[in-house]
């Protein structure tokens, strides 16, 4: 019987993936199989979801050898009879699903937003010239690999009846050796979960402004986010805050935005939200038509009365 | 030692239009997306630093003999391009395959950089598929490169952490936004660049297809675009929308 393939080196996104992978099989007779690389742990908890989890533990496999990680997926995913790979949309994920690809000769969807299966075709949806449009596309070739971004599925409920069967690869070294893992600083913020997102933009001159942000954001009982020029060259935020095509995709009720041109790659992060307000000081700043009420201020000026009336 | 950089031709992303959902790329000018700008402004400093050759490898339409000098005043010495008008809006496995293709026409490559997505398509595969095809070594994602003799060292930023990656070259790197600021070309290498090495590769475009595009349209955006004139109506506003729960 025909199988999918699961594997994420992140157990919450391998969950993700089961859920995921259980929509595709629904009304199928696909089978799925989750692999699990050097993580006991993760195999344990795969297992609890009810996955047949296949377990590879080898420290000769190193996750940061995409070329040896890509030849370890083939060689299971051909032994147990999978046409079908998921692979969650984070950077190794990611980097890893168009090696797989290439060796397993599959078309490869990578950021798949969301998922609709028919008659066993799968319908990928994903965000295509830099968001400016969604695009709805299918892989033809008997093969497929589609990495999934986060958080665009929920986790798998627990189920019983889960297996941990061990299993052996073969492993292909290609030549990368791991030097360090550097841990990265930065607060574990999830402005995903967030009803309301204060967004600071380059539009915020000065870094002086932050902790006033920080307090209306918190009094409102949100979270502050930020374009990512701001995390990035300004280095004011950490990653985990940048909303857009290369950061987060947010829905909250309501997005307050300070001084954001509201480009493409940024919107993208942020049209879900139900109501958005733009403070620029800009009228023709595009990310006034992407609003619902616009304020043309400087935000220096109107910062401290927004405080007042919040902070 | 060559070091070969991708880079992709792309509508320009500011200019394009949306009628009826559909994107109107008719009349949008060509330029390479900003990350491949990265990747070219790492392959300078990485030539600066080893006195290497730079070679732009680049598959598109005909318009890129002129989209080309862009690269080539930014720093490349030489530019490969397949052209092709039919192919239109080229599968990653088939501009991989191309790719690969043309590097194989050249000797002596240490490293070969991409973006980490393309400007348009933005899926991170034709890096890896090219690492796949030429049996390389990989790291994405690098924060900064450095060459040592025959060994390369890389930091690459992931989402909860970096790692250090060390090979023996060639490898190959796709590149974050982060890893630099690429340089504006002076006029004197723009006029020069007109002048510089291309060299157009007859390779066979058809490629089986894997994908099918079933609609690519801009999603439905309805905004009140109302304008407000001070905080306090704001306030007022999004308090009457039961927006600010206080
Ligand atoms: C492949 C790719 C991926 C990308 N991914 C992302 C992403 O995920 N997220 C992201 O954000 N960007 C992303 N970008 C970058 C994006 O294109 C823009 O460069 C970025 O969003 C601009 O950030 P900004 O709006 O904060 O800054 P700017 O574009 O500089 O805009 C600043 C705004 O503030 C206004 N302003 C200035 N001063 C004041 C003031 N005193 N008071 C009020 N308003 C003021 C200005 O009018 C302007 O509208 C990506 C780019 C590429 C190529
Ligand atoms: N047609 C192309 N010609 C040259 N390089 C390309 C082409 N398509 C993609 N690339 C390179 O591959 C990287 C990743 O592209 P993508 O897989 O489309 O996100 C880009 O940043 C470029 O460096």
């Amino acid at each position: 019987m025909a199988a999918i393939l699961i594997y994420s080196d992140k157990t919450k996104l391998a969950f993700e993936l089961l859920n995921a992978a259980q929509l595709i099989g629904k009304n199928t007779d696909l089978t799925i199989k989750a692999v699990s690389i050097n993580n006991d742990e993760q195999a344990e908890e795969l297992a609890a979801k009810g996955a047949e989890t296949y377990k590879i533990i080898n420290p000769e496999l190193n996750l940061a050898d995409t070329g040896a990680m890509a030849s370890a997926l083939l060689q299971t995913a051909e032994k147990l009879d999978a046409d079908i790979v998921l692979l969650s949309s984070n950077r190794r994920g990611k980097e890893l699903a168009g090696r797989l690809a290439q060796v397993f000769k599959a078309g490869c969807l990578t950021d798949v937003k969301s998922m609709q299966t028919e008659n066993g075709r799968i319908e990928c949806v994903r965000n295509v010239l830099g968001g400016a449009t969604v695009a709805i596309q299918e892989i033809i070739s008997d093969k497929k690999v589609i990495a999934i971004s986060p958080k665009a599925f929920p986790a798998a409920a627990d189920e019983v009846g889960g297996t941990i069967n061990e299993y052996v690869v073969n492993i292909i070294p290609s030549g990368i050796k791991l030097i360090e893992t550097r841990a990265k600083a930065g607060d574990s913020v999830d402005i995903e979960a967030a009803e309301i997102l204060v967004v600071v933009g380059q539009g915020v001159e000065s870094q002086e402004s932050l902790p006033a942000i920080m307090e209306i954001a918190k009094n409102l009982g949100g979270e502050v986010a930020c374009s990512k020029p701001v995390a990035t060259d300004k280095k004011w935020f950490g990653e985990e805050r940048i909303l857009g095509l290369s950061g987060k995709i947010c829905k909250p009720d309501l997005a307050i935005i300070l001084g954001v041109s509201g480009q493409v790659q940024f919107t993208v992060g942020i049209r879900d939200a139900k109501t958005i307000v733009s403070i620029n000081n800009d009228e023709k700043a595009y990310m006034n038509q992407m609003a619902d009420y616009v304020l043309i201020a400087d935000i220096k000026e109107v910062l401290p009365e927004l405080q007042k009336a919040i902070g | 030692m060559n070091i070969v950089v991708a880079m992709k031709q792309i509508p320009d992303l500011q200019q394009i239009r949306i009628r009826n959902r559909k994107p109107i790329l008719d009349d949008v000018a060509l330029t390479f997306g900003n990350i491949d700008k990265n990747a070219l402004e790492a392959g300078v400093q990485l030539k600066e630093a080893t006195g290497s050759n730079l070679i732009v490898v680049s598959v598109g339409t005909e318009a890129l003999e002129d989209t080309i000098k862009e690269a080539l005043a930014a720093g490349a010495d030489e530019a490969y391009l397949v052209l092709d008008d039919e192919i239109g809006d080229m599968e990653s496995s088939s501009s991989a395959r191309l790719i690969a293709e043309a590097i194989k026409k050249i000797d002596d490559v240490g490293i070969i950089l991409f973006g980490e997505g393309s400007g348009d398509n933005y899926s991170g595969q034709v890096g890896s598929r090219v690492a796949a095809i030429l049996g390389l070594p990989q790291a994405g994602y690098a924060k900064s490169i450095n060459i040592n003799g025959n060994i390369a060292t890389v930091t690459r930023s992931l989402e909860d952490c970096e790692e250090v990656l060390e090979a023996e070259l060639p490898i190959v790197v796709s590149v974050i936004a982060d890893i630099n600021e690429p340089r504006i070309p002076s006029v004197t290498q723009i006029l020069k660049a007109g002048r510089k090495p291309k060299e157009m590769l007859e390779l066979d475009v058809t490629g089986d297809s894997m994908l099918e595009t079933i609609s690519n349209l801009a999603p439905e955006m309805q905004r009140k675009q109302i304008e407000i004139e001070t905080i306090e109506k704001l306030l007022k506003v999004l308090e009457n929308e039961g927006l600010l729960r206080r």
